[in-house]
C-alpha cells in the first residue's frame, strides 16, 4: 500500500518537475528540435542510474524509497510518449534528419548518461569504502 | 509555469505512474524472448494514445480545446504513463548480463513500435473525428 502512495506522490513531482524543465528548454531553444524532452530524458536516465546501484548496495535504499524514487520520480519524470510524438512531428514536417537525429540522441545518449550515473555512485561508493 | 497548469500536469502524472505500476505489478517477470514486456506495452500503449489525443486536439473540431486538458491528458497522463528511464534501465542490464541480441531487440522494437504507434494513434484522432 505504503508503495503506490510513493509511486503517486513520486509521479506527480516527477511529471510536474518535466513540464517546468522542458519550458524553461523550450523559453531558450524555440520548439522546432525537441531539446526539452532530450535533457529531460538525459538527466532523468542519469538519476536512475545512480538510484540503480544504489538500491542493489546493502543497507541503500528500501522499497518505499525505490517505488517513490524509481518507478514514481524517475519513471513520470522521464517520457516516451512524447519523444514518439515530437519525432513524428519531425518526419511530418519534412525534417527526417532531424527526426533520426533525435532519435539517436535519445536512445545512446540515455543509455549513456544512465551507465555514467550508475558508474559514478560506484566510484563514491568504492572511494568511501561502503559495502556492495 | 502557471500553478494551474503545473496542478493538471502533476494529476495526470500520478494517474499516469500508477497505471504503470499497476502494469508492472501484474506483469511483473513477463518476458517475450527475454524483454522486459511490462515497459515495452506502456511505452508503445502511451505513445499510441497521445497519438490519437494529438490527432484529436488539432482544429476544427477539436476534442482537447482547453490548453489544461491537453496538460492533463498528454504531457500529464500519457508522460508519467510511458518512460524512458525504465526502458534504458532493463536495457542496460540486458546488455550487462551478456545478452546483447535482446538488448539491441529492445531498443529496436521499443523505438519502431512507438513510432508506429504515434503515427497510427494519430490518424485514427484525425479522422475518426464526426465531421459536422
Amino acid at each position: 500500500m505504503i508503495s503506490w502512495l510513493a509511486v503517486a506522490l513520486g509521479g506527480a513531482a516527477g511529471g510536474a518537475l518535466r513540464y517546468w524543465v522542458n519550458g524553461l528548454v523550450v523559453q531558450r531553444t524555440g520548439e522546432v528540435f525537441p531539446w526539452g524532452t532530450l535533457l529531460v530524458n538525459l538527466s532523468g536516465c542519469a538519476l536512475m542510474g545512480a538510484l540503480a546501484v544504489l538500491a542493489g548496495t546493502q543497507g541503500g535504499l528500501d522499497k518505499a524509497t525505490m517505488a517513490l524514487l524509481m518507478a514514481g520520480f524517475c519513471g513520470s519524470y522521464t517520457t516516451v510518449s512524447s519523444f514518439s510524438l515530437q519525432t513524428l512531428m519531425l518526419f511530418q514536417q519534412g525534417e527526417a534528419s532531424q527526426a533520426v537525429a533525435n532519435i539517436i540522441l535519445s536512445l545512446f545518449g540515455c543509455m549513456a548518461t544512465l551507465w555514467l550515473g550508475a558508474t559514478g555512485v560506484r566510484l563514491l561508493l568504492s572511494q568511501t569504502g561502503a559495502v556492495l | 509555469m502557471s500553478p494551474r497548469a503545473a496542478f493538471w500536469v502533476a494529476l495526470g502524472s500520478l494517474l499516469g505512474s500508477l497505471s504503470r505500476h499497476a502494469l508492472q505489478q501484474w506483469l511483473p517477470e513477463a518476458t517475450w524472448s527475454g524483454l522486459p514486456l511490462a515497459t515495452l506495452s506502456v511505452n508503445v500503449a502511451g505513445s499510441l494514445l497521445i497519438g490519437w489525443l494529438a490527432g484529436r486536439a488539432m482544429p476544427p473540431h477539436p476534442t482537447l480545446a482547453t490548453l489544461h486538458r491537453r496538460h492533463f491528458a498528454m504531457t500529464g497522463f500519457c508522460g508519467g504513463f510511458t518512460t524512458f528511464s525504465l526502458f534504458t534501465l532493463e536495457t542496460l542490464v540486458l546488455i550487462e548480463t551478456g545478452a546483447w541480441s535482446q538488448a539491441w531487440l529492445n531498443l529496436g522494437l521499443t523505438t519502431a513500435l512507438a513510432l508506429v504507434a504515434v503515427a497510427l494513434g494519430f490518424r485514427m484522432g484525425r479522422t475518426g473525428r464526426k465531421p459536422e
